[in-house]
């Protein structure tokens, strides 16, 4: 057994750190405030070719792996989890079905451009009426010729209106159920293709939530991603993936506030002393830690099965189900030992705890995480 | 073209305390950056490389330990990283260090050398001069800026503090460069991947014509006489008098002191 990092991954670590920290941190309270897409912070990560880290060179991907990029999401997380989703979503819900489940044409055409970042990616699964109940399937797509046509809306798409590539998922078959679900890749200049409402969120504010609608859009059979019918299984599949992106989005949101109370609790004088010689101060943070630490080892965990193509289903959803209540419980405490300063939003905890919400919501909701937990305990 | 970065590990000053005790600096827990004007240094290079194309080696003269400071030079997309290292240079100063490099150099190929203009924990600015030197090579320092190379004849923005002056020097030649001239490029995640895979190129005394006297803590003409913390002392003067008197008596505190000269057609009024 071996807790270590790489020294890549240990280096690659320390570039994001850097970059987080110069480059990330300095904007997140501003892009938070005024819910603004960071445009110049995702074209600082292209330079550093953050937007393909676990995708080989051959896709001009950093052919790097699994861990580095998980690395990523929660060096950016841990000072801004817009900034982590952004990249969890391009990552691992539109390069990574792409990379899996493409054709050589496919990978040529949309995961190049991906990977090297001149293109970014969202993934729409969800609608208004199918939310955890994925296989609800309204959107339509009807073989015509050479192509599909698409009708329908997809709902809280993550990326949308900055994104220039979708996977996205429809009924070619109604009658078959989730095996009349197909995948696929979307351009965002296709006709018909045109992005809705876009959500006032509590949390993740400058992450660009909208709704994607599809009226009669041309999709060229060659778009269809993997086989007719086999939509579900990919999104699925996919979203197995994206769950250790977001338990690394949420673990970066608890360790940032953590590191945030703890240059606090030392500066805040009460009684005569900083606020740190408390021992319930002392005794919270010790908590805090330690139930971060024990989310790190889950999430690392999870990306190591992937990286090393084991099954990582279940410890991918115990890694996003345990990592984001922390988030939400650390960040939680954090304000508390802020006391009424925490509550303002001169200091950022206050924002980490709106983020870390989402983290228990989306790409499959904390209840969901539990029924594939459980499901595999008593199959 | 081929270029050679000197570049140097350093503490990182902005943390770093002195033993007020023993006058040295405590080392322990203060992490190890790359010099930052040899940064900037880097970043021109690779610039180059950039717009002209160039082979970038960087060469440090260090313990093994400073190969992890190579390896990210190299994750930052250099090409080639060459440690120049063997006890018998352990205690060189500015002299006896660019003794060694230049001997180094010698045994490389190169157009351009860039060296930083001065390393943040000794700030002597000496070893990138006195390195141009030893090789007989044209030299600027202080360069705030490169302009463009052309038909092997360099030309550069030196900054005298007070003004600016373009230069043109003939390739080949050594630059020293001011970390303000840019803003470096970070560590990028393809090049991480592969740079703690390819070798650092180690150099030995005994791979150079160097002689024992030319290195080394014996070799080395300066002594450090004594390392101290200057005690800033803020010796106030409150005076309530009205701007104008303020002014004047202002004016004449800096003459007397000499910090400021009086031009010819100043009137005393």
């Amino acid at each position: 057994m071996n807790f270590e990092l790489s020294p890549q991954q240990q280096l690659m670590k320390k570039m994001f750190t850097e970059f987080a920290e110069n480059e990330v941190k300095p904007v997140a309270a501003y892009i938070d405030e005024h819910e603004v897409f960071p445009v110049e912070t995702v074209e600082k990560m292209v330079k550093c070719k953050m937007l393909g880290i676990p995708f080989s060179l051959d896709y001009k991907g950093a052919g790097a792996d699994y861990i580095s990029y998980i690395l990523a999401v929660e060096a950016l997380s841990k000072v801004c989890g817009t900034t982590g989703v952004i990249l969890s979503a391009h990552t691992s819900l539109c390069a990574a079905p792409i990379h899996d489940f493409g054709t050589d044409f496919q990978k040529e055409k949309y995961l190049v451009p991906l990977c090297s970042g001149e293109k970014l990616g969202a993934f729409g699964l969800t609608e208004p009426n199918a939310g955890t109940d994925a296989s609800q399937q309204q959107t339509t797509a009807r073989l015509d010729g050479d192509n599909y046509i698409i009708n329908g809306s997809k709902i809280f798409i993550t990326n949308a209106g900055y994104a220039d590539i979708y996977v996205i998922f429809a009924m070619t078959d109604k009658t078959v159920g989730t095996r009349g679900i197909s995948a696929f890749i979307l351009d965002s200049t296709m006709e018909g293709f045109s992005i809705g409402k876009k959500e006032a969120k509590l949390g993740i504010k400058a992450s660009s939530t909208c709704e994607l609608i599809f009226d009669n859009v041309v999709v060229p059979k060659e778009n269809l991603l993997g086989q007719v019918g086999r939509g579900f299984k990919i999104a699925m599949n996919t979203l197995d993936g994206g769950r250790i992106g977001i338990a690394a989005q949420a673990l970066g949101i608890a360790q940032g506030a953590i590191d945030e109370t703890v240059a606090y609790t030392k500066a805040r004088k009460q009684f005569g002393k900083p606020i740190s010689a408390f021992q319930n101060t002392q005794f919270q943070l010790a908590d805090m830690q330690t139930k971060v630490e024990a989310a790190r080892l889950l999430v690392y965990q999870a990306a190591w099965l992937k990286q090393n193509k084991k099954p990582y289903t279940t410890q991918a959803a115990m890694a996003k189900l345990f990592a984001s209540e922390t988030a939400m419980e650390v960040t939680t405490k954090a304000i508390q030992l802020f006391g009424g300063y925490g509550y303002t939003r001169d200091y950022p905890v206050e924002r980490m705890f709106r983020d870390a919400k989402i983290t228990e919501i989306y790409e499959g909701t904390s209840e969901v995480q539990r029924m594939v937990i459980s499901g595999s305990m008593l199959r | 073209m081929k270029i050679i970065v000197l570049v140097k590990q350093v503490p990182d000053t902005t943390e770093i305390q002195v033993d007020k005790k023993t006058g040295t600096l405590i080392r322990d827990g203060v992490k190890s950056i790359i010099n930052p004007d040899d940064l900037a240094g880097l970043e021109e290079a690779l610039c180059l490389k950039d717009k002209y194309g160039a082979h970038v080696s960087v060469l440090t003269m260090g313990p093994p330990q400073a190969s992890s400071m190579l390896k990210e030079c190299l994750a930052r997309g250099c090409d080639e990283a060459i440690l120049l290292t063997d006890m018998k240079f352990a205690g060189s100063d500015t002299w006896a260090t660019s003794n060694a490099l230049a001997a180094a150099i010698k045994k490389l190929d190169y157009d351009l050398i860039i060296a930083g203009r001065q390393a943040i924990d000794g700030d002597t600015a000496q070893v990138g001069p006195q390195t141009a030197e030893r090789l007989n090579l044209p030299q600027i320092t202080y360069v705030q800026e490169i302009v463009e190379v052309e038909n092997d004849v360099l030309t550069v923005v030196k900054n005298w503090e007070d003004y600016l002056e373009t230069l043109q020097v003939e390739l080949p030649c050594l630059i020293t460069t001011l970390a303000t001239m840019n803003k470096p490029r970070y560590m990028n995640c393809a090049d991480i991947w592969t740079a703690i895979e390819k070798d650092v190129k180690v150099i030995k005394f005994v791979d150079t014509d160097l002689k024992d006297s030319d290195v080394g803590l014996k070799s080395s003409p300066t002594n450090v006489k004594r390392t101290f913390t200057k005690d800033v002392s803020n010796a106030n003067e409150i005076l309530n008098i009205d701007a104008q008197s303020a002014a004047k008596r202002i004016l004449a505190d800096l003459v007397s002191k000499q910090l400021i000269v009086l031009g010819d057609n100043h009137e005393n009024n």
